[in-house]
């Protein structure tokens, strides 16, 4: 399969922000929930490198309880991808955003008019944690020639001889993913999230970041001494979910700015 | 042969593949492998043979009803499936993915299940061979299915009730996937029908093929011909996967059944959720939507991709019966032939009764996939005070 190797918006900037020593920092907050838009605002200004935006899908099996209430809650209050995505024109951050959502949502209206419709609404990447290496490839291309950046998810069980291939599939940066299990924070930054991070980085030059268990400012720096950053999202989303608003997102990540910049 | 292996993307026609995070893929390959293993081992064969007999009570035998077909005019048979131990066909799909995950190492089961059913099966299976076992299950059928949660836990197992989405099968069966993804190197997911990614659809219909073989000797033995048709409910679809299988390279007519309110084959609408690509329920969008049914055991958006693909070329059929055809096929077979079927078998029962003025003088084989104690509880609520009439 010839993919276009062209590299789109999401990489670029994350590159050129490594490549000045500094830590990345990727923010998900869940589209369609009650606040959604002021949150990305915020978090965007409180220093996130990108904008991960939830489209929420009926069954998120790739989710812990916060980021499954909120996409049940948004859903719940009219959500559509249509709907979140419609907004994200309109949001002032002045960084990339991807989205993140489940494979049916981009298979039931047809590859090629999903990613056009992405491409359409100012997002540069995508995120598919139920679409596999083996199964991406008719999707990559589509996105690829809409240009739209597909993000892999990189496991801890992902075998040496797949990660390869894998992370040279993924466009955007690597998701290098933490632990074995579902999103969610967790008390401790778990062993296989250096693991997995090391092992990407010895076979792609392209940024690596842990995304999945990171639950405080801490881990976040632990993950990245080996991982060229961190993909932060139950914990922001609690936030929401918590009442914190906006300002309570702001605070949140600015504290994991903060102590990555501070290594 | 019209149900042979997938292809090596694990699929049926279009239908099928492996739509799983990642994290789960070597889990995937790795069962796959070993269930090629096995199946090819003898010792292993002879062993789940042996089980499936010496425990589980097999072969079911075939019932001709006498007293219905003359009601009807219509030739029915039944195949046992509910005299199996716990009560269902599933015991055949659990005992092979345990033994199968024994042989693997895994010392740990879950399972998702619906009616609970599957659930029990498992958790059976879990005692047998001593091993650790969760099951999932919707918080709406811990309700309805209370004695089945009861079941479970003296057989050992943990039950945890799912409050999320729907809180029925759909909602087991995320939970179940999110367990595994944390899980994955000590435990098998024992998944119940013949859905989710390469290679369940296959590997459970290959465990409940031992259905077709016995009723197409048994229809041999008794009629010196195949039926005319074979008809089964299908809420995933194991049961008819098992017994279409052992006619599927006849001339005999195959007809699924699916509940009105979870008619994925009969909308006809390809979607991925559950790691396969196969008819689904969904909303203009691509969310999937909640199934509808009296029985618990069929209340699934989706469908096995294997009937997908045999509803695509046209070899098996997938008509819909209402709750209010299911209620009545229920009480007819527990009066006129002594035995009380599974809500999710009437469904197949309720469709003869429908057609049975098309279906004169036919032989029709059915597979009377469980039986129904679990539900009389529920039907006392439907019935009301009818039941003294």
């Amino acid at each position: 399969m010839n993919l276009n190797t062209d590299v789109g918006r999401m990489e670029s900037v994350l590159r050129g922000r490594r490549d000045d020593g500094a830590k990345l920092l990727v923010v998900y907050i869940t589209g369609g929930y009650e606040g959604w838009e002021a949150a990305v605002e915020t978090a965007a200004a409180a220093g996130a490198d990108a904008i991960e935006i939830g489209i929420p899908f009926s069954d998120p099996v790739m989710d812990g309880p916060v980021i499954q209430e909120a996409s049940q809650a948004a859903l719940e209050a009219g959500a559509t991808p249509a709907s979140v995505l419609a907004a994200v024109p309109n949001l002032d951050t002045g960084v990339p955003h991807a989205v993140m959502t489940y494979y049916n949502l981009a298979h039931h209206p047809g590859h090629e008019r999903f990613a056009a419709t992405l491409a359409n609404s100012a997002i540069d990447a995508a995120i598919l944690p139920d679409l596999p290496l083996v199964e991406s490839g008719p999707w990559r291309q589509a996105a690829s020639e809409a240009g739209v950046e597909t993000i892999m998810l990189a496991a801890p069980t992902t075998p040496d001889d797949r990660l390869p291939e894998l992370c040279a599939a993924s466009k955007g940066f690597v998701y290098a993913v933490g632990l074995l299990g579902v999103t969610g924070e967790r008390s401790a930054l778990a062993s296989t999230a250096t693991q997995i991070a090391q092992r990407c980085k010895s076979v792609t030059d392209k940024p690596v970041l842990v995304g999945v268990g990171i639950g405080s400012p801490e881990q976040a720096v632990e993950a990245s001494v080996v991982a060229d950053g961190v993909i932060i999202g139950s914990a922001v989303v609690r936030r929401l979910l918590d009442g914190g608003g906006a300002d309570g997102v702001g605070e949140l990540v600015a504290s994991y700015r903060a102590a990555l910049d501070a290594g | 042969m019209v149900m042979t292996d997938p292809n090596m993307e694990g699929r049926f026609g279009e239908f099928g593949g492996r739509f799983v995070p990642e994290t789960l893929i070597p889990a995937c390959e790795e069962l796959e492998t070993a269930f090629r293993e096995a199946w090819a081992d003898p010792s292993f064969v002879n062993e789940f043979h042996r089980i499936l007999t010496d425990y589980g009570g097999r072969p079911s035998p075939l019932t001709e009803c006498y007293r219905l077909s003359e009601q009807l005019g219509v030739r029915i048979l039944l195949k046992r499936e509910d005299l199996n131990h716990t009560g269902s066909h599933k015991i055949n799909n659990v005992i092979g993915q345990a033994l199968l995950a024994r042989r693997m190492g895994k010392s740990r089961l879950v399972a998702e299940t619906g009616a609970g059913q599957h659930g029990v099966a498992t958790a059976t299976a879990a005692a047998l061979l001593d091993m650790d076992c969760k099951v999932y299950m919707g918080q709406v059928d811990v309700e309805r299915q209370e004695l089945n949660v009861f079941r479970m836990h003296l057989l050992g197992s943990e039950v945890e009730a799912v409050s999320s989405g729907s809180q029925t099968l759909k909602d087991a069966v995320n939970e179940a996937l999110r367990d595994w993804v944390a899980t994955v190197e000590n435990t098998h997911y024992c998944l119940g029908s013949v859905m989710g990614p390469h290679p369940y659809p296959w590997m459970v219909r290959t465990f409940h093929h031992v259905i077709g073989d016995e009723a197409h000797e048994q229809c041999l033995k008794l009629m010196n011909r195949v039926p005319d048709v074979v008809v089964a409910c299908v809420g995933g679809g194991s049961n008819a996967a098992g017994i279409f299988s052992g006619f599927a390279d006849t001339d005999a007519r195959l007809v699924g059944v699916e509940p009105a309110g979870g008619a994925a084959v009969g909308r006809g609408v390809p979607g991925v959720v559950h790691g396969m690509n196969s008819y689904l329920m969904q909303d203009e969008v691509g969310q999937v939507q909640e199934a509808e049914s009296i029985s618990a055991g069929l209340d699934y958006p989706g469908v096995g991709p294997e009937h997908a693909y045999l509803s695509s070329i046209g070899r098996a059929e997938y008509p819909a019966v209402n709750d209010q055809e299911v209620v009545e096929a229920f009480q007819l077979l527990s009066k006129t032939e002594g035995i009380i079927p599974a809500l999710e078998s009437a469904h197949a029962l309720a469709w003869v009764v429908r057609e049975a003025p098309a279906l004169q003088g036919q032989a029709v084989l059915l597979n009377l996939s469980g039986r129904g104690d679990k539900d009389v509880d529920q039907m006392m609520d439907v019935l009301g005070t009818e039941s003294n009439q």
